[in-house]
């Protein structure tokens, strides 16, 4: 008979993981739904999502298509809100360093794989990286028709009217296009594609992009893909065309006039500053130009 | 002349119990044919079978096509058959709720069929939004409100208006004043005999309201357990019912 102590004495920790955690006959099944969403960028492949040791809405669906991607010489990246420290980037990151034993990066340039909830690196991707996306909700017809009967039929017919229906709601309640995250887009001139809650500032750079896009929805089970250099546009009306939301500022740490800004209160008196979201772009403009950050950050 | 529209045969059970049985009639332009019997005798089934909204155990539907004529549905791909019932043909349904989309403003539900036909300009959706409010006499300053706060007569309005907007030359109504108050049926019942009138519409609409059918239709058909009974012109019909359950019919409403 084997005793508890026997089983601890056998396995190390790392051991007691499959490489990246999930099991291969998994990710097999994962990479088949990755070749699908490939072969038919922007449309929604489902796949038996996994329990994952980590609650809904901590990415778990980005964590399974990760996991699926990985090999041992792989260097990835985390990030959360344009940041690598937060709570839910830091906890993914070490999760991979713990299960698959992988290199992890802060840095936008050094990364094989970058998983990201919320934002596109300002530093332009490579046809060596693969982008893999946290999606809470893949289907950008779901608010206006909630029957997933229908809205599936429509996605198969290209019957996308409802999609303008959204943004025309938009104009007439707020004179502009409103909607700032989530910015529907259509890829490869045929899918209509949620980009997951990126704003829309980052939509461009979607668009022709070098890098392979790949998106995880673990709640709903969904996965879809942008291949390398593909078509993106977001969708908009003549007379109202899509235009990039900036705030017209400066970060206030490293001078970048270019780059999309959290704003920050930084004294009791509502005093606020405007600060790049993407950490390591403002870390390397700062090393660039032979900032302090300590200083700055006082 | 060639009929807009020919409904030939079509039966439809449900399980063992028929929901309607052999029903054939032809409606050319701008005709109006009035459905009428008492409940559950068929009417709703059959309106939803000839308009591709409940599949159907036999018979041919065929419709004069703008673009290849006189063609049987059937030979239509899915795609085709949903892009027809979106733009030459449409459906007014008598619970305002299952034709509009309650959560966006008027202008969003008229502009909703023009959307899905590639417009895509805004300033020309809005004024053709706006338009149609008025032409259904509804206030066209209304046109960012939501039908949720409109009266029932008003949501079957802009139901019309939502369906009128891309010139469908082919309408179905079922008891589309059904569940309105007696005065406010009066007017909305006014309102289309002029739209029909004025478009040189036609119309299949289904009714127990004999009322209905004398004001708006050229035709009537009557309907008993699922087969149709009589049909002929809607005055002869109404002045000198041939059938026993039509006379019926007649005689009672003439009662109230
Ligand atoms: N979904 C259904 N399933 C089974 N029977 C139905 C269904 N819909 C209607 N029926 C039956 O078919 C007959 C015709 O109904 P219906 O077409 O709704 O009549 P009407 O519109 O004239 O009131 C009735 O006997 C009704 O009970
Ligand atoms: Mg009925």
């Amino acid at each position: 008979m084997t005793t508890h102590s026997e089983i601890h004495d056998d396995l190390s920790f790392e051991d007691s993981y499959n490489f990246a955690y999930l099991d291969e006959q998994t990710k097999r099944m994962i990479r088949r739904a990755l070749l699908k969403a490939v072969a038919i960028p922007g449309y929604q492949v489902p796949f038996a999502s996994r329990e994952m040791p980590m609650p809904y809405g901590w990415g778990t669906g980005g964590v399974q298509v990760t996991a699926a991607c990985l090999v041992p010489d792989d260097c990835v990246k985390v990030i959360d809100q344009g940041a690598d420290d937060t709570t839910n980037a830091v906890s993914i990151r070490s999760f991979f360093e713990r299960t698959a034993g992988v290199a992890t990066t802060e840095k936008t340039t050094d990364a094989s794989l970058i998983q990201t909830r919320h934002r596109i690196p300002e530093t332009p991707l490579t046809e060596d990286q693969i982008l893999v996306y946290q999606v809470p909700i893949p289907e950008p017809l779901r608010f206006l028709e909630p029957r997933e009967t229908e809205t599936r039929k429509m996605h198969a017919l290209t019957e996308y009217g409802l999609m303008h229906v959204k943004l025309y709601e938009d104009i007439s309640q707020h004179g502009h296009i409103a909607t700032s995250y989530a910015y529907p887009v259509k890829v490869d001139d045929r899918y209509i594609m949620d980009p997951s809650p990126i704003p829309k500032f980052d939509n461009p750079k979607m668009d022709d992009c070098p890098a392979l896009q790949l998106f995880g929805a673990g709640r709903e089970q969904r996965i879809y893909a942008i291949p390398p250099y593909s078509k993106v546009k977001s969708l908009d009306f003549d007379d109202y065309p899509f235009s990039q939301l900036r705030a017209p500022e400066t970060c206030a740490i490293c001078g970048a006039d270019d780059s999309y800004l959290d704003e920050m209160i930084i004294d009791d008196d509502g005093g606020r500053m405007f600060v790049c979201s993407d950490t390591d772009f403002c870390a390397s403009r700062q090393n660039e130009q032979g900032f302090e950050p300590a200083e700055v950050a006082s | 002349m060639t009929p807009l529209f020919s409904v030939n045969n079509i039966t439809k059970y449900y399980g063992s119990q028929i929901g309607c049985a052999g029903a054939s009639f032809d409606i050319y332009p701008g005709e109006v044919l009035g459905i009428v019997g008492e409940s559950g005798s068929g009417k709703s089934t059959l309106l939803n079978c000839i308009s591709d909204q409940l599949s159907f155990d036999e018979g041919h539907i065929f419709f004069d096509m703008q673009d290849r004529g006189f063609c049987n549905l059937a030979n239509l791909t899915e795609p085709e058959r949903r892009m027809l019932s979106r733009t030459d043909m449409a459906f007014v349904h008598q619970n305002p709720r299952d034709g509009l989309r309650m959560t966006v403003s008027a202008g969003g539900n008229i502009g909703e069929r023009l959307m899905n036909t590639g417009a895509r300009h805004y300033g020309n959706i809005r004024t053709a939004a706006a338009e149609w409010m008025e032409r259904v006499e509804l206030a066209a300053g209304r046109i960012d409100d939501r039908p949720s706060t409109f009266s029932g007569g008003m949501q079957q309005r802009l139901q019309i208006a939502r369906n009128l907007v891309t010139a469908p030359r082919l309408i179905f109504m079922d008891e589309p004043t059904g569940g309105l108050d007696v005065s406010v049926q009066a007017k909305l019942l006014d309102l289309l005999r002029g739209l029909v009138q004025q478009l040189g519409l036609a119309v299949v609409v289904v009714t127990h309201d004999l009322a209905v059918v004398r004001m708006l239709a050229d035709r009537m058909m009557v309907m008993q357990k699922g087969h149709v009974v009589e049909t002929g012109l809607a005055d002869q019909v109404l002045d000198d019912p041939q059938h026993p359950y039509t006379q019926l019919l007649v005689s009672s409403v003439l009662q109230v």
